[in-house]
């Protein structure tokens, strides 16, 4: 966005440069695959540890009453395992290591996005979209693993006028299908709307403060106004983390029983 | 019509999507309230719910978001 600041050197005030996935760690190209570290790859790798050791160091030797850190992490349990029982019932249980991990690793990724000078990783589509896949391809075969082809009831919800399958089944269809881009587009819009907004407040205060004095005084409202987004984007990576776990649980709810 | 000026009222027509969402966000936080102030010992088994109201009607303004970065970036 030149128009934002022409006469400035570009790229440390274009919203979107945050986004560029550059080199951190060139590899060589192995059987076709590169294996170069991009700053996307460095922060997904972050967050697997970041989850990995929290977890770890906050269980400690698991012990029967709970340490302060200790209850953090049960805290975390207890609140997805809730979330899953409440949704999928008792049977439900067996999709939980699916949902925390998905829970955890988006909500982790979130929040390391929201410290200045990181990488934010969900704001990738491909990222989320991954994610999404994941989830609907477990979805389809827990489906069909289940029900075999009572699974496609699902597209036919039982108790309607016979006429009005002609018209119920393709939307059913397609709202189906739907999902994992609705998944994936949700969390990556969401994360991308928000770190372009801070980037842009960030820019109006340094183009406001290089104008002397009073650009200065006037820098103080959107610095105030960034201030307040950082807080809604904490929020947000917290609800999108959720909205993303509880979408998934109702869509495998939807594949334990078909018939709603 | 310079193409350029055209993609920039095209991404802000794409943007009114916004608005959209912003009513139906308010309508489901409004109801959400109206609903939890007459019978405040349901509310807390609507919260799931609510949020993914919320979510879902929020996507059809982030639709909107995604089309104004695609017209301006893509």
């Amino acid at each position: 966005m030149t128009m934002l600041a022409p006469d400035s050197d570009g790229p440390a005030l274009d919203p979107m440069h945050q986004f560029v996935i550059q080199p951190v760690l060139e590899l060589p190209t192995i059987f076709g695959i590169d294996l170069t570290i991009t700053n996307a790859a460095l922060f997904m790798i972050v967050t697997t540890l970041v989850i990995l050791a929290g977890l770890t160091l906050m269980m400690g030797r698991g012990a029967m009453v709970p340490s302060r850190s200790q209850s953090i992490a049960e805290l975390l349990y207890g609140f997805i395992a809730d979330m899953v029982r409440s949704i999928m019932g008792e049977e439900g249980m067996k999709f939980f290591p699916f949902v925390f991990a998905l829970f955890t690793f988006i909500l982790i990724a979130n929040l390391l996005g929201m410290f200045p000078g990181t990488y934010t990783v969900t704001s990738q589509i491909v990222v989320t979209f991954a994610l999404a896949m994941s989830s609907f391809t477990l979805v389809l075969i827990t489906g069909f693993a289940k029900n075999g082809l009572g699974f496609l009831k699902l597209f036919a919800p039982a108790g309607l006028p016979p006429l009005m399958y002609i018209l119920i089944i393709p939307i059913e269809i397609i709202s189906f299908l739907s999902r994992p881009f609705s998944l994936a587009i949700r969390l990556f819009a969401n994360m991308m709307a928000g770190h372009v907004l801070l980037k842009l407040f960030g820019g109006f205060v340094l183009l406001l403060s290089s104008l002397g004095t009073l650009g200065i005084a006037a820098a103080i409202m959107p610095l105030a106004v960034a201030t307040a987004v950082s807080a809604l984007e904490l929020m947000v990576a917290f609800l999108q983390a959720y909205v993303f776990a509880v979408l998934t649980c109702i869509y495998l709810n939807d594949a334990l029983h078909p018939a709603h | 019509m310079e193409l350029e000026a055209a993609k920039q009222i095209g991404a802000g027509i794409a943007a009114i999507a916004l608005g959209g969402a912003g009513i139906g966000i308010g309508t489901i936080f409004g109801n959400y309230l109206a609903g939890a102030l007459r019978n405040p010992s349901a509310a807390a088994g609507q919260f799931t719910n609510l949020l993914i109201g919320f979510a879902l009607t929020e996507f059809t303004g982030l639709l909107g978001f995604v089309v104004a970065m695609i017209i301006l970036f893509g």
